[in-house]
């Protein structure tokens, strides 16, 4: 879709004759992010909708509603968003700390410590693109009773980017260059170079802000020492009670929480460990929790637990795609000890018939109503496409027959065994991915399909801990990406779409040079999509960085460097009478102070 | 000699005859083989477990459903015509899987188990007999492979053999051979602590000095007197071991360190089945009775050999 | 035998520092990484994992992080966990208490069960109580933990609904109410454990008891004309606890690792859960804490074992 139908739909949504949300589902659709889809409808002067939150239920008085109790099957080890490994940290440290803004499910920036959102209008944006100005709530404290001003602000980010404090937040602040304190409730952040997505930092689960005064002394190295990573005080709806790492975390109600009437619980508990399908029951058939997160669970066993009438799958989208990754490399082949080194070309998989009969080999419909249910989406795009909206080039199809005729035309013929060969060459691979029932699954289903078209795979399962690691020395590793195909889920929720498309830039290829660090996993180069890349992260106009992030994903599905299998929203287990709203692109928490359980 | 004269008692018998072979005194071996036979839980045990032998050898030849067809119409169905043992959420055949699976279960169960009992036997007799420095020096190994954390030791192992092993022996035999020595190696220890306290009791009953005063050789003294009687503890121990091993195999590959995770061994087919056990209890059912059986017969074998090789003649 | 106690304990020091080379090496070589989530978000610059592996010694070889590791321990430092910062040694004393109440528990209903009946069904060999004990104590060892757990959630959780299933170590009742609540959360998960050990304790119970039953000198005691109970208790029970002196002993360590399955099914927030997220985080401090700990208990009960074992059969010496 070229830039030109983007300011087409834009121009409906102003007029009325297309909705917001069919507008953002449309982007995301097309490989893109609905926070972006929001900054391009903001761009074109569209007001924001009204902020999402109270939802039908207006209480007269803080508490009274009980203790809400919730079930994360991974435990949070730790409470300082800065330092969190994965969702389940950072929605453990959500209960206590608060961002600037939460991106609702829209993708709109949903203000919480900000008393509005800047935009180009209001003149919080520059039209430069080059500074954002940020007005603070006024009155907010933390739990200990001292003011939440500028100057915490500006300590996070002080706090963030030094290196030496390792925070795993560093990415959304590097781009800036300074902050201004304007007044005791005002910043100006000044960025380097113009920043298309300037709703990074401060936003969203990367943004959340700690105490300046209990932190301060703990920046750089002694940054893990601080006492407070474990006894978190911060502006949230509950205040810190008790934490053991790996098993339980408490809070209670906050008195002077900045939100008249909230939070409607007196106390939360939330419980780890355990696996998903148990956390489901739990919910769905005995009641004894009221929510359960990232219910990665058959949807059979879920629609059977639903009719227990006592809880139910709440499901929203997010930006998660499960794909196959296809080796461009040669993991067979050992160069300078290195084995996928991009001096090696991969025997067949860089034959453009293997790979158009492999992408019509995954049954992609059976994947998703056999194995996911409502718990995914099939997609063709690097991401998910409706029909009205699915791009020429990038449909997606099941035919076992067609890839039959594509690789016998291409010269792959039957050999006695039943497999392909040319030129002495077996179409024989093996493919990975991480130890998970639907994935397992997922695998024979491949595996059975391309036996049908004469390609012999062998499956193999790593178990999560090694194949998510980074550690150099492991074959087994995803980045070494040591075998023919792959297939995993990035996890992580990000607003923009840069970091996403990042994997496909020539300079990101991993190697041993770089450690395995570089994020190119499947090392495929492109020099078109190197200098589509670079014209995006300098693009300030949402538009037409919209166009361009799309002729990036054509890019990637017209010579299949992956073959997208299914988009993952995320699921989890809510009790009939809990009343809240999820949001695939911010954590679980995001509106934690506005749940409420109807009687 | 010559017929003695007339008129003497003619019927007088004067062949020699062969002295008749005393009553009740077989070779060690047909005798403990007659016991056994007489033991009739023994020889209901061994008979179930070569029918099971033969099912998983046989069966895949017989019975030609495959094993990995998915069908999404007959997922989750129970026993029918079609499927005799019901089948799997992606429609695979349970019966067909079962029998495949089958082998490497048994085989692994058993190997396993041999393996255990074997070392642990072997230290425990060495340590329980020799004693003094030996039995220090083994029993501090001992203590130290019972105290390594499983876990680790199997990814660090599994990742260094794995590959070699394939080369060597190809991938299925590689992966066999490692999850046995892997299993079998990290369950000697009970085996030989058991046998060591055995032996130290035993090494000071009569029976034995007696066997020492006549001059028998320490070896001598082991297997043909100590042994046989310490021999209670580790029969039990060796069908416990079975079942374990084919638990243990099971949880292997749950880790991504055994068979890969589409081999139905007994032990997968349960952990598949297992959150589906209030709507397809077939699925469950067919491969726990099956590792229930296996270790029901391998113990009444084991119960059988002690009774039929029981010196003491105890209980016949 | 008292010089011989003491050899072995002055033994222990070495013997346990050797162990924990060869812990702590394993360790180190085996694959895996402690930030591993790192690896999957695209945010996250290189910079940040490398310089999380400078702080944490990571990159350092392994003879120099075993002995800074070793020192700080014999100063009583265990170190702080990879993962949450947290001291090891609060760590591991906070899951404590439930370890011991629930995995003790489950041992000594193991040990309740198996005693009196594998010695009834030794006493009754092939008998219908003899079967059917055999037939329970097969059902309890050749079933998984994770498959008979979740068969007694589905039955008394789901289905009947009359116990909790996730275990919660701080229930907010009080009084009464408090070990009421305590008593039905841990029940299923004691049960279903100490139903498993107790199913192989009961084999070798009965096997040891059968041993010794039939012999002449407990015929004298009978034809004496002692009890049964006496003869049972004093005579045949005594010699044949042998073998099962030596399963406890090998057992007991075990609670504190734990049944790592039956932990996980029912959350109960033991060590031996939390030794297994260790691992499979790389939490290097925190596991080498817990082994450390395991393999003493290791050594220590297996010399209690030998002492027994002279005190139970008194002509048993070492040499």
């Amino acid at each position: 879709m070229q830039e030109r139908e983007l300011r087409h739909m834009i121009g409906r949504v102003k007029a009325g004759t297309l909705s917001r949300r069919e507008f953002v589902e449309a982007m995301v659709a097309l490989g893109l992010t609905a926070p972006l889809a929001s900054q391009m409808l903001a761009s074109a002067g569209i007001a924001q909708a009204q902020p999402k939150g109270s939802g039908m239920f207006n209480p007269t008085k803080r508490g009274g509603g009980g203790q809400l109790k919730v079930l994360w099957w991974q435990a949070p080890t730790l409470l300082n968003p800065h330092f969190a490994t994965g969702t389940k940290d950072q929605d453990g440290s959500r209960i206590f700390y608060e961002p600037l803004a939460s991106y609702d499910p829209e993708g709109n920036l949903f203000p919480v410590l900000a008393a509005e959102v800047p935009s180009v209008h209001n003149g919080g944006v520059s039209k430069d693109g080059r500074s954002v100005t940020w007005k603070l709530k006024k009155g907010v404290t933390w739990h200990d009773g001292k003011p939440f001003t500028s100057a915490d602000v500006v300590f996070n980010w002080e706090f963030v980017k030094d290196p030496k404090t390792a925070a795993r937040t560093i990415g959304s602040y590097t781009d800036i260059e300074k902050i201004d304190v304007l007044d005791s409730h005002t910043v100006r952040l000044v960025f380097k170079k113009p920043v298309p997505f300037w709703a990074n930092a401060f936003c969203g689960v990367n943004g959340m802000i700690v105490p300046k005064h209990l932190f301060e002394p703990y920046i750089g190295e002694k940054s893990r020492e601080a006492p407070n990573n474990l006894k978190p005080v911060g502006t949230g709806a509950f205040k810190f009670v008790d934490f053991k790492p790996g098993d339980i975390v408490r809070g209670e109600l906050n008195p002077n929480y900045h939100i008249p009437n909230r939070p409607f619980f007196d106390s939360i508990e939330m419980k780890g460990g355990g696996d998903a399908v148990s956390a489901a029951r739990a919910v769905m058939q005995t009641g004894e929790y009221d929510y359960a997160w990232n219910m990665q669970v058959e949807d059979e066993i879920l629609k059977r637990f639903e009719q227990g009438g006592k809880g139910k799958a709440d499901i929203v989208t997010t930006g998660n795609i499960e794909h196959i990754q296809l080796n461009q490399t040669d993991p067979w082949t050992e160069v300078d000890g290195e084995r996928s080194s991009i001096k090696t070309k991969h025997p067949f998989l860089t034959d453009p018939a293997v790979r158009q009969a492999l992408s019509m080999l995954v049954d992609r419909a059976s994947v998703q109503e056999q194995i996911y249910g409502r718990t995914a989406l099939t997609t063709a795009n690097f991401v998910n496409a409706p029909a009205q909206f699915v791009s020429k080039n990038t449909r997606w199809e099941f035919n076992v027959d067609k890839a039959n005729q594509i690789l016998e035309a291409a010269g792959w013929k039957k050999g006695g065994d039943g497999i392909r060969t040319k030129d002495g060459k077996k179409l024989k691979m093996v493919y990975q991915t991480s130890i998970n029932a639907p994935r397992q699954k997922n695998q024979q289903i491949v595996k059975q399909a391309c036996a049908k078209a004469g390609i012999e795979i062998e499956i193999k399962s790593v178990t999560a801990s090694v194949y998510f690691s980074s550690d150099p020395a492991n074959w087994d590793t995803y980045p070494h990406f040591a075998t023919d195909l792959q297939m995993y889920t990035v996890t992580e929720t990000m607003p923009d779409p840069q970091d996403f498309m990042l994997q496909f830039t020539p300079w990101e290829i991993a190697s041993k040079e770089n450690k395995w660090q570089g994020r190119n996993i499947t090392r495929w180069q492109s020099e078109e999509f190197g200098k589509l890349h670079k014209a995006a992260e300098a693009e300030v106009d949402p538009v037409k960085r919209a166009a361009l992030f799309i002729q990036m994903n054509d890019l990637v599905i017209k010579n299949v460097v992956v073959i997208p299998v299914a988009w993952r929203p995320r699921v989890s287990a809510i009790s009939n009478k809990l009343r809240l709203t999820q949001s695939g692109w911010d954590s679980d928490f995001w509106q934690l102070p506005f749940w409420y359980k109807e009687a | 000699m010559a017929p003695p004269p007339n008129g003497v008692a003619a019927h007088t018998v004067s062949r020699p005859v062969a002295p008749a072979r005393p009553r009740g005194v077989e070779s060690l071996w047909s005798e403990a083989w007659r016991r056994f036979r007489k033991h009739h839980l023994a020889t209901f045990g061994a008979a179930v477990l070569l029918v099971m032998v033969i099912a998983v050898v046989i069966g895949p030849f017989v019975y030609r459903v495959p094993i990995d067809e998915i069908d999404f119409k007959a997922k989750l169905k129970g026993p029918s015509w079609a499927h005799p043992l019901g089948t799997d959420d992606l429609g695979q055949d349970l019966l067909a899987r079962m029998l495949y699976g089958g082998r490497i279960s048994l085989a692994v169960g058993v190997a396993a188990m041999l393996i255990s009992i074997t070392v642990g036997t072997m230290v425990g007799a060495i340590t329980g007999h020799v004693g003094g420095v030996v039995d220090h020096a083994l029993m501090r190994v001992t203590d130290l492979f019972l105290s390594l954390p499983q876990l680790p030791l199997l990814l660090l192992l599994v990742y260094l053999f794995r590959d070699a092993l394939k080369k060597v022996l190809g991938p299925e035999m590689g992966v066999f051979v490692l999850v046995v020595i892997v299993i079998g190696g990290l369950r000697w220890m009970p085996v030989a602590r058991l046998v060591r306290a055995q032996f130290l009791s035993l090494r000071e009953k009569e029976f034995v000095e007696a066997a020492r005063g006549l001059g028998a050789a320490p070896l001598r003294q082991v297997i043909r007197h100590i042994l046989p009687n310490a021999v209670g503890p580790v029969i039990v121990a060796g069908t416990i071991d079975v079942a374990a091993a084919i638990i243990a195999e099971s949880s292997l590959s749950f880790l991504g360190l055994g068979f890969p995770p589409d081999i139905p061994t007994w032990g997968r087919i349960l952990y598949d089945a297992k959150d589906n056990l209030d709507f397809a209890p077939h699925w469950a059912l067919f491969p726990g009775t099956a590792i229930f059986l296996t270790v029901l017969s391998i113990n009444y074998i084991g119960d059988g050999l002690r009774d039929a090789l029981d010196p003491r003649k105890v209980l016949s | 035998m008292s010089k011989y106690v003491l050899r072995r304990l002055l033994i222990m020091v070495p013997v346990l520092a050797g162990i924990s080379l060869v812990l702590f090496t394993i360790l180190c070589l085996a694959p895996g990484d402690p930030f591993e989530e790192l690896a999957t978000n695209p945010n996250v610059p290189p910079e940040v994992r490398a310089n999380l592996r400078a702080q944490f010694g990571l990159d350092d070889p392994i003879a120099v992080r075993y002995v800074r590791w070793f020192s700080s321990m014999m100063k009583g430092d265990w170190g702080f966990s990879f993962v949450s910062r947290i001291n090891v040694g609060t760590l591991i004393l906070q899951r404590l208490p439930t370890t011991l109440w629930v995995l003790g528990l489950a041992q000594l209903l193991g040990l309740m069960v198996a005693l009196p009946v594998g010695i009834y069904a030794a006493m009754r060999p092939y008998s219908v109580f003899d079967q059917l004990s055999t037939t329970f104590a097969f059902i309890g060892f050749s079933l998984p933990t994770f498959f008979t757990g979740i068969l007694f959630i589905l039955f008394f959780s789901i289905y009947l609904d009359w116990l909790p299933f996730i275990y919660r170590a701080d229930i907010s009742a009080t009084g009464w109410r408090w070990y009421w609540e305590n008593v039905r959360q841990a029940l299923m998960p004691v049960v279903v454990l100490g139903l498993a050990q107790g199913a192989s304790m009961t084999r070798f119970v009965r096997s040891a008891v059968l041993e010794v039953i039939r012999l002449d000198y407990i015929n004298t005691a009978r034809a004496k004309g002692l009890s049964e109970k006496v003869t049972i208790l004093k005579h045949v029970v005594r010699n044949a606890l042998i073998p099962v002196v030596t399963l406890v002993t090998l057992q007991i360590p075990g609670i504190f690792t734990g049944a790592v399955i039956t932990e996980q099914i029912f959350r109960v927030p033991g060590i031996g859960s939390l030794l297994i997220t260790s691992i499979l985080a790389n939490d290097t401090p925190v596991i080498m804490a817990i082994n450390f700990v395991f393999s003493c208990l290791v050594v220590f009960f297996t010399l209690i074992a030998d002492v027994l074992y002279g005190w139970l059969d008194p002509r048993i010496s070492y040499r």
